[in-house]
């Protein structure tokens, strides 16, 4: 137990290290990397709570996916951070009050008031041949089917969405046409002609 | 939470008729949009439109007698979720209406707009059927999601574009809010079905520090979604940025989905803690009244001043759920349907006088309009004066409704403010009706208009007057609603 404790402290530690360099980070490449080493941290520490479904999901769904079309897209727009930055720093003194009384209030009605409320005991100790993804599985298709399905719906909406606000018919652009290319035939490409033979001067 | 049960699954697929229907005309509509041309695009918004009613008939049609769980109780259906389904439903398919010919002359007359509202409305049942934390999030994410792409959808104008983002970063803030609250809610009270938790509140816990925690960040959100003072930011922006067929939208049935939000989380699930929501309720209210009536004074623009009466609406509305009585209750569901009704024909009309190259969104567009047409004059002055609560128009029950509320639970002081402040309002809803009937018209152009646009127009506003003479069976279906 004491050793899992240190653990979770250790991985925890970094996990809140690297969040603070995301945000705090000059480079935003970094940054990018420094949000993978979070998910990493946040995946191991899902691991030691048994979702071993979740954690594994985190790294291959946000690190192999995600965070790679991020990195590519922050490496394809040449972003001028300077010039963003610029008004930024003006801020901090008021950002630091409120984030300040934020944490406050927050960390008072957590830690000194207690939240309290209902106790629903310990876990109890899983089986050797418990099996995460199955049991989520079942949740998902019978109890969540439900909300499982509206969830489809709102990722086709953002396909619609994103396609609607992006996508432009510009005039003037030489497209292939796959069916045209695949209609074709010898004699559209090649013609013969019959002509007589010609003495060379 | 009780077992699962297929056979008790599939018997609640069929409560969940209007919702399958919708969801599965979206798609369908979505796909017949690619086989119509650019020049039959009118067609996409009569399936759309046809689809709405039909599912309105669905929705009337389920039959239940009492709340009803189903869905692994993640559903529900009742008496207001019944009702506020239809008029949804009806109010969507008015909206769409009223979008076609402005849409047309701009240009951007595209089936996308109307999938997204078809889509938008899902939401919005959702929402109103929601029996869980999980639903009532999705619920709104999906209207949301819809919401945001539809004010940006004029992707030529920087302004929509503004007020897209403003909108998104602000409406995304509102969420995390409202997840940041739910999740401390599901902590507490060790469930995410509204009906554990107001067992759970109703046990022991209305007075428990860590559940208010959470009702605090829920009525953030609560208030961003309804759009009351100070989480009302976004509301004049977008009003003013989107396009007015898109501002129509946002302006009329979400203001419903609020409703039912507010209802859902805030009387389903924590209507033990009555006590604590409705004193964060008295400030959203008080100030969404003053802010809202007062700051609409000043503004120029049509659309602007009526994104600022909507916050002072939202105020009234919100005195009738902070009374935290059944009479309350009603009384805001009776408010918000009635508003929801009146707006979308103000929004109607500014459609109605703007044609290509001409918005008609600054008030000066409406001065001498009786001199061009005494038959609309008249409609827009119908709008103008329920807006500002006047007798014999269907606003002044409304607002009778939830001054009643208030004195019912003692708070006199709130019934003067509430009193107070529509009387400021009153100015500004009479001005415009005061240049319709009493300045030169500036502008000459003849007032077009498909023959459907104006006969739904024209029923909408004689709906308000019809309803302001005999208020008796709205009334009643609220009283039903929410007994």
């Amino acid at each position: 137990m004491m050793f899992e404790t240190l653990l979770f402290f250790a991985f925890s530690a970094v996990l809140v290290g690297a969040a603070f360099g995301v945000i705090l980070a000059r480079n935003p490449v970094y940054s990018a990397l420094l949000l993978v080493l979070c998910f990493f941290n946040s995946a191991v520490i899902w691991l030691m709570l048994d979702a071993e479904f979740l954690g594994i999901v985190l790294v291959l769904v946000y690190v192999g996916a995600v965070m790679v079309l991020f990195l590519f897209v922050v490496m394809m727009l040449d972003v001028n951070l300077e010039e963003l930055r610029k008004g930024l720093a003006g801020y901090w003194p008021i950002a630091a009050v409120v984030a300040g009384l934020m944490v406050f209030a927050i960390l008072d009605v957590v830690v000194v008031k207690h939240l309290g409320g209902v106790s629903l005991g310990a876990a109890p100790p899983l089986p050797a041949d418990y099996s995460n993804t199955r049991v989520l599985g079942e949740a998902l298709f019978t109890r969540y089917a439900y909300p499982a399905q509206i969830a489809a719906v709102i990722l086709l909406v953002a396909s619609i969405a994103a396609i609607v606000l992006t996508l432009r018919h510009r005039p003037g652009v030489k497209p292939q046409n796959v069916g045209e290319q695949v209609r074709v035939s010898a004699k559209d490409r090649v013609r013969l002609v019959k002509m007589a033979p010609e003495k060379r001067p | 939470m009780n077992a699962f049960s297929v056979a008790a699954f599939n018997s609640g697929l069929t409560l969940a008729t209007p919702e399958i229907f919708l969801g599965l005309a979206g798609c369908g509509i979505l796909l017949l949009d690619l086989l119509i041309g650019d020049e039959r695009r009118h067609w996409t918004a009569a399936l759309s439109i046809a689809a709405l009613l039909i599912t309105a008939v669905l929705a009337a049609g389920v039959e239940v007698s009492g709340p009803v769980t189903a869905l692994g109780g993640m559903f529900l259906v009742d008496a207001m979720s019944q009702a506020l389904k239809v008029v949804a439903l009806v109010i969507v398919a008015v909206v769409f209406v009223y979008s076609i010919e402005y849409m047309r002359h701009r240009g951007i007359l595209k089936g996308e707009y109307f999938v997204l509202g078809l889509f938008a409305t899902l939401g919005i049942l959702v929402l109103i059927s929601a029996a869980s934390l999980v639903t009532v999030y999705l619920g709104l994410e999906l209207l949301s999601l819809c919401l945001y792409a539809m004010v940006a959808f004029d992707r030529d104008s920087g302004r929509a574009a503004e007020s897209a983002i403003k909108f998104f970063v602000l409406g995304s803030l509102a969420s995390g809010t409202l997840l940041y609250g739910m999740s401390i809610i599901y902590g507490v009270t060790g469930s995410l079905e509204l009906g554990t938790i107001a067992a759970a509140v109703q046990g022991g816990l209305a007075t428990n520090i860590g559940l208010l925690f959470g009702i605090a960040f829920l009525i953030v959100a609560i208030g961003f979604k309804f759009g009351a003072v100070p989480f009302h930011m976004w509301i004049p922006d977008v009003y003013e940025g989107s396009p007015t067929c898109v501002t129509l939208f946002v302006g009329s049935a979400p203001k419903i989905a609020a409703f039912a939000l507010a209802m859902r989380l805030l009387v389903d699930g924590l209507g033990g803690a009555h006590v604590d929501w409705g004193q964060m309720l008295v400030v959203l209210s008080v100030l969404s009244m003053a802010v809202g009536n007062v700051v609409a004074i000043a503004q120029t623009n049509l659309k602007r001043m009526l994104g600022y009466s909507t916050i002072s609406h939202v105020g009234y509305i919100l005195l009738g759920i902070l009374a935290g009585t059944s009479q309350g209750y009603q009384s805001a569901m009776f408010y918000t349907i009635t508003y929801v009704i009146v707006a979308a024909g103000s929004f109607g009309m500014i459609l109605l006088l703007s044609r290509h190259g001409f918005e008609a969104d600054r008030i000066e567009d409406f001065k001498g309009l009786n001199a061009r047409s005494p038959w609309f004059a008249g409609m827009m002055a119908i709008f103008m004066f329920s807006l500002a609560g006047l007798p014999p128009f269907i606003g002044f029950w409304a607002k009778l409704g939830v001054i009643q509320a208030v004195l019912g639970i003692n708070a006199v002081w709130l019934a003067v403010v509430a009193v107070l402040f529509s009387v400021v309002g009153a100015f500004y809803y009479l001005r415009v009706v005061k240049m319709m009937y009493f300045d030169e018209p500036v502008d000459a152009a003849r007032i077009d208009g498909s023959p459907l646009m104006r006969a739904v127009l024209s029923a909408n506003a004689l709906l308000v007057l019809l309803l302001g003479i005999a208020p008796g069976a709205l009334l009643v279906v609220c009283a039903h609603a929410l007994p």
